[in-house]
């Protein structure tokens, strides 16, 4: 039966000590998966992975990933949506773990948002 | 939904968007019988006899984006293709509670896919829900409690910490190898 052992868990604490750890409190960029029926069969839980990847290499403390669920735009997904702090959301359409990892390193990172991939820009609905 | 692991991510996302705090999920086999079992618990706030009569029907859902709901159909049918059936049961205020059982040998059994990619999904998305997930397979022995690892963690870091994800997802990687 594999289980977590406490030393490892011991050992990442530690490895942690003396860095502030942001990603509990605020932060600077937000991406969310649409995670509901839809988004899982096209393929989220690929760019969820793709995503976590690249935030692991980039050491970010200031990004936040998380899921949400249907966003009513079922022949568009998988989707993302990018809020980058004090600037409009942008919801990503037909994506694939090749296209997060562009939006990671141009947008997220970057801060220059992906036209090519983009739905919109802004809160507003399309349906 | 290509495999199990993404049916279960599915059918989770149930749970959460119901309000769960707590979500167990267990998966096993009864080899002397061929059947695969999986059951997903949820404290959510549970669906009274008429909304659960009608929960597998994909013309019912309680979203509002969209006029279809799909997950526990799809699971159905999964399940059904193989001879086995969904059982859902619930009760409001306490939470619902879903067993899908399949010929383990059948052909049309999908595979179980990458739990690990689903834990870690489920995780990452929702650091304040627990999951507890118990694998016990030929395939795989998996078992987590994010309960203990919150408490070992003791507020030093998020669970949702790719550090933490990363050990999650390293002990169904060891299971492979």
């Amino acid at each position: 039966m594999a289980k977590l052992r406490v030393e490892d868990l011991k050992r990442i604490k530690e490895s942690m000590k003396g860095t502030v750890n942001l990603r509990q409190g605020d932060y600077r960029v937000k991406v969310t998966v649409h995670m509901g029926t839809c988004g899982i069969a096209a393929g989220a839980r690929t760019l969820m992975t793709a995503i976590l990847e690249k935030l692991e290499k980039s050491g970010a403390t200031d990004i936040i990933l998380t899921s949400s669920g249907c966003a009513g735009l079922c022949n568009h997904e998988p989707m993302i949506t990018v809020e980058v702090k004090d600037s409009a959301p942008v919801k990503y359409v037909n994506l694939d773990p090749d296209k997060v990892v562009k939006i990671f390193d141009e947008h997220v990172l970057a801060g220059h948002p992906v036209a090519d991939y983009a739905l919109s820009i802004g809160s507003e609905t399309t349906y | 939904m290509q495999d199990l692991s993404l049916h279960i991510l599915d059918v989770v996302e149930n749970g959460i968007n119901a309000g769960a705090t707590l979500i167990e999920i267990d998966i096993s086999e009864d080899e002397a019988n061929d059947l695969l079992q999986i059951t997903i618990k949820d404290d959510g706030h549970g669906m009274n006899a008429e909304m659960l009569e009608r929960a597998a029907d994909p013309f019912v859902t309680t979203r509002t984006t969209r006029r279809v709901g799909m997950g526990l159909s799809l699971l159905k049918q999964a399940a059904k293709e193989t001879g086995g059936d969904l059982r859902i049961s619930s009760e409001p205020g306490k939470g619902t509670t879903v067993v899908a059982t399949f010929q383990d040998s059948h052909i049309d059994r999908r595979p179980l896919g990458d739990m690990g990619a689903t834990l870690t999904t489920l995780i990452m998305g929702n650091p304040d829900l627990d999951f507890i997930y118990t694998s016990n397979l030929r395939e795989q022995k998996v078992e987590i409690d994010t309960r203990s690892i919150r408490k070992e963690l003791n507020g030093t870091m998020s669970i949702s910490d790719p550090a933490v994800i990363g050990l999650i997802r390293d002990l169904f990687r060891k299971e492979e190898d």
